[in-house]
């Protein structure tokens, strides 16, 4: 299936996607990486609040380049990074901010896939080095965050994108997990393909 | 001698445009993929490529780590200025916004914004004859470079114990090098040498088979294999998980086989210059 979906507006329908289904999504979405995670991580230990509200966003596993040019930023080329380095802070993230929709690549463990199956969430990927196509629906940089500290690549961006996508959903609000499942598969090839070595 | 603007001259080719075989491969894998999602994936890449050309942006956000392989002449003269411009080209492409802020320090986490630190730009020197240089730019993202795997293989595992290790270390990457990808391995020699002829593997352009038989069959042969562990394009099953498999080779210990593994994800970005003894630079790709 092929949804087009409005942030925030329809975070209610993610309750309905299935491992597969294509997205192409317009509205908000926050750019976090390590750096960033393990802030507001820290920021919610200090019991501080952040600048902006992550349950209204998507969150994007991103560190784009970026331009600045008559004091507004412009987004080059903002192409998802590897998804599985989040996995040591992602359960935290949902629980803590209400984040209910991310999208990166490679795929997502399973402490995610439980985290998200507790809110209903989900988690979408897009095709990874497809950078300049991806900054392509970036239409706004609406505000930056902890970019002296951290840097470019892993300051929170906030962006407003337009028909972002094809976005494919790998973990469903009901915790498949698309990871999961071809690992399983993966395995079992390697197994012929030891068999097959053994006997060239 | 405009050796630094011509660096980065190829800097911004490399980052923008795919090299023609590459681009041949992936359309060839989009037109054969039967798997609708990963096929669907191919398309998108094929767009991004285009695009990225089209407008001179940056093919992918990840903009790699700088790093330069160097074949130079024993005569080449001008050794200090090519080092030299490549950190003023590097600086210079961060400043244009060509290359994104890559580098930094590794106790602190402060990048300082420019691409320099210690040891990077990276530059990788092999002399031989001559008196020009060669000097390709593989410009490799963070994703691709955490699936390297080093196997300190045991002699008696030889080869078939190499095929095994490299199925699976793929298979432990899966998607997250972002496939279909491109396998350069490196056997023999020791552990650093097995990985450095492993990444220079990478720079022979796709479809080139090594110049030895033997080596250009098990090149062939592991092609086949990695492809029957269905990753897929970005994880999603089908055809191709690895577009091209390169393998280099140097003697090893007795007691050592050593297998080196630099996996390079679909935006397989490179460019080369050359410097002849008067200076002349050419940027080709």
């Amino acid at each position: 299936m092929i949804y087009n979906l409005k942030i925030p507006e329809d975070f209610e329908k993610l309750k309905d996607l299935k491992i597969g289904d294509i997205l192409y999504i317009s509205g908000l979405l926050f750019t976090a990486r390590d750096e960033a995670h393990q802030l507001m991580l820290e920021l919610h230990e200090k019991g501080e609040k952040l600048p902006f509200d992550p349950s209204k966003m998507v969150l994007y596993h991103c560190g784009p380049v970026v331009k600045k040019s008559n004091g507004k930023w412009e987004i080059l080329a903002a192409g998802p990074t590897t998804s599985a380095r989040m996995d040591l802070f992602e359960k935290e993230i949902i629980e803590y901010y209400g984040v209910r929709f991310i999208v990166g690549k490679g795929g997502m463990g399973d402490r995610t896939a439980e985290a998200l199956k507790n809110v209903k969430g989900i988690y979408a990927t897009y095709t990874g080095g497809a950078g300049a196509l991806a900054a392509k629906s970036f239409k706004e940089v609406l505000n930056v965050y902890f970019l002296e500290e951290l840097g470019s690549p892993e300051a929170i961006w906030i962006i407003r994108a337009e028909n972002f996508g094809p976005l494919i959903v790998s973990i469903d609000p009901n915790g498949n997990n698309w990871n999961k499942i071809s690992k399983e598969r993966m395995e079992n090839n390697k197994k012929k393909i030891f068999d097959l070595i053994e006997e060239l | 001698m405009d050796i630094e603007e011509k660096i980065l001259e190829a800097i911004r080719l490399a980052e923008t445009t795919i090299p023609e075989d590459v681009f041949k491969f992936l359309e060839n894998a989009w037109k054969n993929e039967e798997n609708d999602v990963s096929k669907s994936q191919l398309a998108s890449i094929l767009e991004n490529v285009r695009y990225a050309k089209e407008k001179k942006l940056p093919i992918c956000q990840d903009t790699g780590t700088q790093t330069f392989f160097i074949d130079a002449g024993y005569d080449f003269p001008f050794k200090k200025e090519l080092v030299n411009s490549i950190k003023r080209s590097v600086e210079k492409a961060t400043n244009l916004y060509y290359i994104r802020p890559n580098a930094v320090d590794p106790f602190t986490g402060k990048n300082p914004g420019n691409n320099i630190g210690r040891f990077i730009p990276y530059i990788n020197w092999y002399l031989r004859d001559g008196d020009d240089a060669i000097i390709y730019i593989l410009p490799k993202g963070g994703g691709s470079e955490n699936a390297s795997a080093l196997g300190m293989l045991k002699p008696g595992e030889g080869i078939k114990g190499m095929k095994k290790f490299v199925i699976e270390s793929i298979i432990k990457a899966g998607a997250t090098p972002c496939p279909p990808t491109i396998l350069g391995i490196g056997i023999g020699g020791g552990s650093d040498l097995a990985m450095n002829l492993a990444k220079r593997a990478l720079l022979r352009p796709l479809g080139h088979r090594h110049e030895e038989e033997r080596v250009a069959k098990l090149e062939e042969e592991i092609l086949n294999l990695a492809n029957m562990t269905e990753i897929g394009t970005m994880g999603w099953g089908g055809k191709y998980s690895v577009l091209d498999v390169h393998i280099e080779y140097a003697y090893r210990h007795p007691a050592s086989f050593p297998v080196g593994l630099v996996v390079q994800c679909w935006a397989d970005r490179r460019a080369y210059l050359k410097i002849d003894s008067k200076g002349n630079v050419e940027v080709k790709q």
